[in-house]
Parts: C-alpha cells; structure tokens; sequence
C-alpha cells in the first residue's frame, strides 16, 4: 500500500500527534517541540495561571522567552513589567533574550527553531517559524499557560492553500509587496482555519529573511501558519544560527506531496508584480503604489518583524545612499534585532541610513505594537513598513497608516510623499546592498 | 437570560476590541475602551445577557486575549459571527467565553432581543421571530465551555489524575 499524497503542514502535525497520518479537519492532541514568550503575554500573565493550577513548567529546556513590546522600558509600567519578566526567566531557568530584538527574528537567529518542529509562540506573528518549515502558531496567554503546563495543545488538522509565485520578482519588488498583493486579492478572513503555503521559483529565489515576511504575515491573510518547505537556504541559515542538522529527523522529505489535498491554489507572476501599498485601516486595502493617490508623508517607519531586518536595512539603503530625508519628515528606524543592526554597522548601512537623516529606535517592537512610548500624534500620516495599520493600532484614532516595502518606505521619506522606489533605484545612487 | 444584539460588521479586530494603548492597565480600564472605535457607546450601554452579532472575520488581527477578556468582563453573553480569526476564537473558548457561527445572520437587526442557547446551538429570538440556527461546536470545545474555560478544565483533569495516582 504506499500512503496517500499529504501537505507539508499535515506531516509536521501527524509527527507532533504520534501518528502516522491526519487528515484535515481532524481534531487532534499534539506534543509541542518548542514554546516561545515574551514580555507582554509571557510571564506577567502565564504565571498567575501556572500558580492558579499548582503546576510548573511541561520542560523548561522547551521554552524560549525573549523580551520585545516594552523594551526599552522608558514607562513606570513598561521598567516594572520588564522587570517581572527577568525576573521569572532566572526563576524558571528558561533561555531568556533580553532586549536582542523582536522574538519573530530572535527566535531563528539564535538558532531555536529547525525544520519539522510544532511551536506555538504568544505572538499573532508567531508563523514566522514556518519560513523554516516549522508548524508554528499564535496563541494567547491562558492557552500558552496550558501549554506550559502540559506540552500538549490541540489543533484542527488544517486544510492548505498553496500560493505559487512562478518566475523572478523585478528589482525593486520585495517579499512585502508579493504580501501586501495577496491579502488585497484574498483577503484576511481567517475562518477557515487554513494553512498558507507558499511555493515556486520566486519563493526559493528568496533569503531567508525574505521568507521570514512572508510566513509572518500569513497571519494577515488568515492563515493559523505560513509554511515554506525546507530547503538549502534554509538549512545555510539555521546551520549558521548554530542549529544541528542532526536533530532535524527527515527534513528534506518535508514537502507537499503532488496531488495533495489543497483548498485552493493560486498561481501568480512574479515578473508582474509593482511594489505595492496598502491604505488606511487595513493591509487588505491595497494595490499598485502607482495608482495609490499621491499622499504626503510626515513619518516614515522602518520597524518591526517584517520591515526591520538586515536585508530590510539593506534595501532601505539602496534607496537612502547619497539622499536626504525631505524636510519636516521624520525616519524612525528600530532595527528588528541588534545582531542585525550590528551586521548592518559593519556593512556601512547603518551609516548610511543615519546620514540620511534616520533617527535609530531601540531593537524592540517600538511603534507597531502600539504600547510604547513612542506613539502617532493626531492626523499624522505614516508609511510604516509593518505588518498592519489597524486604525489607532500605532497612536491617535485619527492617525493614517500606509504599508509599503522598506524600499517604498525610503523612496516616500526622501520624496516627502508616497513614491514608487522604483524611479530611485533606476536613477541609481545605490548599491550598498 | 436574554439580551439584547449587539450588531457589528466585517473584520472587527483585535485593536478595537483591546486598544493597546489601555493594555498596561487592568481588564476593567481595558474593557472601558472596548470597540470604542467602531461604537463609542459600546461598553456604557452594553449590559449582562447581551449577545454580539458581527460578519466575517470577527477578531483579526493580535494574539491579545484581552480582546476576548474586555467581552466577557461586559457581560457579553457570546459572540455569534459569519466566521472568527484563529486565535480570537481559541482565546475565547479558553476564557469561556461562547463564540459560535452562524451560516448566515438573516435579518437579525441591532438591539432586538435574543437569547444565546448553547445547548442547542441556536439563537433564540423574541415574539414570532424564527430561530436562529448556529453551527455545532466541535465536542472538545464544548467541553471547555461547559467546564468554564481551560484553567477550570485543566484543574479538573489534574485533580482527576493525582486521584488516579492516589488510588493505585
């Protein structure tokens, strides 16, 4: 008998659950590889209810906190939960990653994930892990709490929607405008209880940092996860992290079979893609930047998981080289990690940014969390290259928050207004990346 | 008990439910803002047995289970929408917190009244009105409900395993 084709996310859960197969829409008890946390739905709120229950930790050696939302602690409030939160790392004896950048990039570049793994983290972003081949999901705090408590979770074995970019993205067009296009095409609704897979030649063409963007904001599309199947780069990248490809198990064989049972499948052209802009309240308003209305800019954003990494950095720097932020715009940078910052000193681009006129931001999650500090003033008019720009999610009601690539996000600081990057890579001033 | 519907739209996300600018308080200050984007009358006017009515997508966006939480402080009886974000409605089930869909919301009009039959799985209408059917539950999920969210119910199995290690 040879078994039935099966998704990529349908072997990672049979594994987790002990099983040899599921099939969709089974509801099954899976054993949990890895647990991530962080400051704000990590220890101030999990251990009330681990107390609650008079239990500890599932397995300390499987939980991995990383502090991100009130880094750098510049409130009463934000030092004290900052506090509680080391605090409970030195209790618990977990690995613990102290204001070294947001948990979606921490978590991969210290090299906690492999392919294969079921991880649940206490972030809506927490898909990010499947850029690696994991199976990787948000929860909240009481079922986290659950999680620590029993390293078991329950799951709807979920159907998949393969997304296959075929061809090569033009220069200029990155993995956030291939996001950005498809929750304007498919929209956000998450009640199907899907998987997003990502697939074809434009994908592998991509780092993984690239990949990263695309997993993470799955979330936006609905998707519980956003896998990407395991491949060379991947296994480059968790190698460099210090992840032992001996414990990755059968990680090339991690695959959607052909002929595996899909909900839908839709195949794109790359080469056809512009980089693309989403428009206030929601990422699914989006479209061609070109066609967007010409919008004047008073603050643009380069922060958080999806728009703050190193080749986020070095994308924006391509733009940025030998240019100037337009006066009375404000460029708030908050690299995604300081590892990643710090490369970025080494390579010039940090320079480059700042003599551009880039004020730099913590390694934390800054504005796009919305708990900060640092906030949106009434009627400001941001281009944020976040993952989303609910109405007064990063400050003021009245505040309008555009989402673009870092390239779009540059091209619109150095113009003053919401600009294609494209006619400044073409002008070329560039070439740092 | 009864209430009344509170009736929303598509794509209510997680930062109108739990603004995060109130997260560092308390559920009680949270809750004080909850929806106060889309309805700014919202939490003073809704009351205990009341039932939130909405479309797609109900609770996109964060992981924040204080949007759940602000819901569930208000008194809101459960959530019945066309479909829900992931999270939001594992959140809610693991606070206790009912959230069923509905194939369809027909005429249901805001502020008419309802009662939230759980066991049936319906929507019971006021006067001649039909009854509105809801899609069953899942049972694990049902279980969670009936013992009041998942810290009770894993206090329950724990409590029954350490009687089983007891007894051997």
């Amino acid at each position: 008998m040879t078994a039935s084709p099966t998704t990529l996310a349908q072997k990672i859960v049979a594994r987790a659950a002990g099983r040899v197969s599921v099939a969709p829409g089974e509801i099954v008890t899976a054993r949990v590889d890895l647990a991530m946390i962080h400051d704000s739905g990590g220890p101030r709120r999990v251990e009330p209810i681990l107390q609650d229950l008079g239990v500890g930790l599932f397995d300390a050696n499987k939980v991995v906190l990383i502090s991100d939302h009130f880094v750098p602690g510049d409130t009463d409030e934000g030092a004290r939960i900052l506090e509680l939160t080391r605090q409970w790392a030195a209790q618990r004896k977990v690995a613990f990653h102290d204001g070294e950048g947001i948990c979606h990039v921490v978590l991969p570049e210290r090299g906690h994930l492999a392919p294969g793994m079921l991880v649940v983290g206490g972030d809506s972003h927490s898909p990010t892990g499947g850029a690696f081949g994991a199976y990787m999901f948000g929860v909240g705090a009481t079922e986290m709490a659950g999680v620590l408590a029993t390293g078991e979770i329950w799951l709807k074995v979920p159907e998949t929607i393969l997304i296959e970019w075929r061809g090569r993205l033009s220069d200029g067009v990155t993995a956030k405008d291939i996001m950005l296009a498809l929750c304007g095409r498919l929209g956000m609704d998450g009640g199907k209880y899907q998987t997003v897979e990502y697939a074809g030649e434009a994908i592998a063409a991509l780092s993984m940092q690239e990949r990263m963007t695309l997993s993470n904001m799955a979330a936006e599309l609905g998707g519980q996860a956003g896998l990407i199947a395991p491949d060379e780069v991947t296994a480059a990248f968790l190698r460099e992290a210090g992840s032992d490809p001996a414990g990755w198990g059968d990680w090339q064989g991690l695959r959607t079979d052909p002929g595996a049972p899909l909900m839908e499948h839709h195949v794109f052209a790359a080469g056809d893609l512009a980089p693309q802009v989403a428009a206030p309240h929601s990422p699914a308003n989006s479209g061609p930047v070109d066609d967007a209305p010409t919008t004047p800019v008073d603050v643009a954003y380069l922060g958080a998981c999806t728009g703050a990494k190193y080749q986020d950095l070095a994308n924006a720097a391509r733009i940025l080289k030998g240019r100037r932020v337009a006066s009375g715009v404000e460029l708030l940078v908050a690299p995604a990690s300081r590892r990643d910052q710090d490369r970025a000193a080494r390579d010039g681009i940090m320079a480059v940014l700042e003599e551009a006129g880039a004020k730099l931001l913590p390694n934390a999650c800054g504005i796009c969390a919305g708990y900060g500090s640092a906030r949106l003033g009434e009627d400001v008019t941001c281009i944020s290259s976040t993952a989303r720009n609910f109405k007064g999610r990063m400050g003021a009601a009245s505040s309008k928050v555009w989402l673009g690539s870092p390239l779009t996000v540059a091209a619109s600081a150095v113009a003053g207004r919401i600009t294609d990057p494209r006619l400044m890579l073409t002008e070329g001033a560039g070439g740092t990346a | 008990m009864s209430g009344r519907v509170f009736l929303f739209g598509d794509d209510i996300d997680t930062d109108q439910l739990a603004p995060g600018q109130y997260m560092k308080g308390g559920i009680a200050a949270l809750a004080a803002h909850c929806l106060e984007g889309v309805r700014p009358d919202f939490a003073t006017s809704v009351a205990s047995g009341d039932v939130v009515v909405a479309g797609r997508n109900f609770g996109m966006g964060s992981s924040r289970e204080q949007a759940a939480e602000a819901l569930k402080h208000l008194g809101v009886a459960g959530v019945v929408a066309l479909s829900f974000a992931g999270i939001f409605y594992r959140n809610a089930i693991n606070l206790g917190l009912p959230v069923l869909t509905a194939p369809s919301l027909d005429d249901l009009t805001d502020g008419e009244r309802v009662t939230l039959d759980l066991d049936n799985g319906r929507l019971v209408r006021a006067g001649e009105k039909p009854v509105l059917p809801l899609d069953p539950l899942p049972d694990n999920l049902k279980a969670l409900l009936a013992d009041g969210g998942l810290v009770p119910h894993l206090k329950k199995r724990f409590a029954q395993e350490r009687q089983k290690e007891q007894g051997r």
